[in-house]
């Protein structure tokens, strides 16, 4: 990709930029304790002792969380540890009951990976996985309930988290950008986490720094909490690097400092200064043993991994023909490549890309439904490519059969035959029209005959039109060269 | 390694403990005998040994992801300093 530099009258800037994110673990109860982890509940309607944080509860550790972990681990391309450990994390806040929160610190479940990103130009580049550890989700905080007190529920308090962090190996916004929408297919396809950043259960904090262009030092960086869309996580990353640069351009110094992305200005606000930064006192959990995994164990996680949107993405280019930007569109949602995977079994997968990407994905939009409440399945858009394909209807008229498929959800067969819009390839009936339109605009034909050869489409279109487009279009365009050039 | 009054003012404030200011003093003696015998402990080499972390050998027991607690709020709530909405409510927090 070209490269993104931030150029002043004063000089040439790089950009470093790194990122955590915490994954929230697909699960029915929580990581250390039996409550329900249902989003949306009523306040505080899903959460045990151990959540409350009541003296002499003690955690036991979720045996489907630990799955989820060496799963994503292995999406992530990342060493698997046998061996990890849980750490007490200290700190005081009031959504935090037992005032620690029960992560991994020194030895962490997963361990270095990467991940491939595609880039908008189509290259690629690997983005270094430096761990990823397992833990538990604070409470919630509501403070705009009251002007004197804070609210909190503590029903996500105790979700299990994964927490992935990156090397800084990111240097431009876009980077970050394709990274993070890899990550979330990759999550998807591997239902460890939903990947919604809005609803918060993907959430993502960027530390930016900058250097001199072309340099090798690494200078002080700031963290920007909590940031909670693709396109914010991009202009957070873009407008903190811009403060970094008039900073030093003005002869100060970045201090090491936490920061907070306001989306309504799209500047970043300083939260929490490093003299008052958090001490977090990490130790070993005393009410934990270490986590130990053999290698069965994740043997047997490898047999249940799914194909990985790379992986399909590389199949559906070499052996379905599709153009590397259709397979990428397809396949970055698990739920398109499959809806595209049944759509396409038998008929001409390059056909049935483009009316996936084209017709179908703007009836979805016009309609404002997911795929997965498509009125046209995806065996009816496969059979309306076959009668393509198969000349019984033309292009045109196909996009009149899909409206009605779209409205109806018949199939298109049935559609064809009920409104009689069968191809015309009968040449003797073509004919017919050619010669009757011929024959009613004798000026035109002389006018062709003295050289405005572009009237040609002129008869093509009236014959379309009075066989109510049902001619074949190739026939109609040979027999009207043929008739007027004689 | 000695500890000085601004670091047990620190720990303190970190673990939110109130230490009046005539009792800093003796505080600060007692974590420094602590200190002391924990020195006395350095004095082993210990290069390249893991650093222990549970004298309780067993492994880690694991349950299984099923619904066994909660829908017990009254429960819960019967332990907040104060209570609205169903919520825990505090003084406001503003970072």
């Amino acid at each position: 990709m070209s490269e993104y530099v931030i150029e002043t009258a004063k000089g040439k800037w790089e950009v470093i930029v790194g990122l955590e994110i915490h994954c929230q673990i697909i699960s029915k109860s929580k990581i250390f304790s039996g409550a329900s982890t249902e989003f949306g509940d009523n306040p505080n309607e899903n959460v045990s002792f151990v959540d409350a944080g009541m003296p002499g509860m003690l955690p036991t550790l979720n045996r489907w969380c630990v799955h989820q972990a060496v799963k994503t681990g292995l999406g992530l391309n990342a060493k698997i540890n046998k061996y990890s450990e849980f750490s007490r994390k200290n700190y005081f806040y009031a959504d935090l009951p037992s005032g620690y929160q029960i992560t991994q610190f020194r030895y962490p479940i997963v361990g270095e990976g990467k991940i491939r990103i595609d880039l908008p130009d189509g290259s690629n580049k690997d983005i270094g996985i430096e761990r990823m550890h397992i833990e538990q989700d604070a409470g919630k905080s509501i403070h705009d309930l009251s002007p004197t007190k804070s609210y909190i529920d503590l029903n996500r308090a105790g979700v299990g988290l994964m927490e992935i962090v990156t090397k800084p190996d990111f240097r431009a916004p876009e980077e970050a950008g394709a990274f993070l929408r890899k990550l979330r297919s990759i999550l998807r396809y591997l239902e460890t986490c939903d990947g919604n950043m809005d609803e918060g259960s993907m959430r993502c904090d960027v530390n930016v720094s900058v250097r001199p262009y072309g340099s090798n030092e690494l200078r002080t960086r700031c963290e920007m909490k909590n940031v909670n869309s693709v396109k914010f996580v991009m202009q957070a990353i873009e407008n903190e690097a811009k403060r970094h640069v008039e900073v030093y351009e003005n002869g100060g110094d970045i201090i090491q400092e936490t920061r907070q992305f306001d989306p309504t200005t799209g500047q970043t606000k300083v939260m929490r200064k490093k003299e008052f930064a958090h001490d977090y006192r990490y130790f070993p959990e005393p009410d934990l043993p270490p986590l130990v995994l053999d290698d069965a164990y994740i043997e047997s996680i490898k047999q249940e991994m799914v194909e990985l949107p790379d992986a399909k993405k590389t199949r559906f280019i070499n052996e379905l023909g599709l153009t590397a930007y259709d397979a990428s569109v397809i396949c970055e949602n698990k739920e398109v490549a499959d809806f595209f995977e049944k759509a396409s079994a038998g008929h001409d997968a390059k056909k049935v890309a483009n009316w996936l990407i084209g017709d179908f994905f703007a009836m979805l939009n016009k309609r404002k439904l997911s795929i997965k409440e498509s009125p046209v399945s995806a065996e009816n858009l496969g059979n309306l490519v076959e009668l393509i394909s198969k000349s019984v209807i033309s292009g045109k008229i196909a996009k009149d059969v899909f409206e009605i498929m779209s409205e109806t959800g018949d199939s298109p067969e049935k559609i064809v035959e009920e409104k009689g819009l069968r191809q015309v390839t009968d040449v003797s009936a073509i004919e017919a029209i050619v010669d009757k339109i011929i024959a009613e605009n004798p000026d035109n034909v002389a006018a062709y005959k003295k050289g405005k050869t572009n009237l040609a489409g002129w008869f093509v279109g009236q014959t379309m039109k009075m066989s109510q487009g049902k001619a074949n279009p190739a026939m109609v365009n040979e027999l009207v060269k043929q008739k007027l050039d004689k | 390694m000695a500890i000085d009054n601004q670091t047990v003012k620190k720990v303190a404030f970190l673990s939110r403990l109130r230490v009046e200011d005539e009792k800093i003093e003796s505080a600060k003696d007692e974590f420094n005998k602590i200190l002391q015998w924990i020195d006395e402990l350095n004095e082993l080499n210990t290069d390249n040994v893991e650093p222990l972390i549970s004298v309780n050998e067993q492994t880690l027991r694991l349950r299984e992801d099923e619904i066994t607690a909660g829908n017990n709020k009254d429960e819960i709530l019967q332990n907040a300093p104060m209570e609205e909405f169903d919520y825990f409510a505090v003084p406001k927090v503003v970072e």
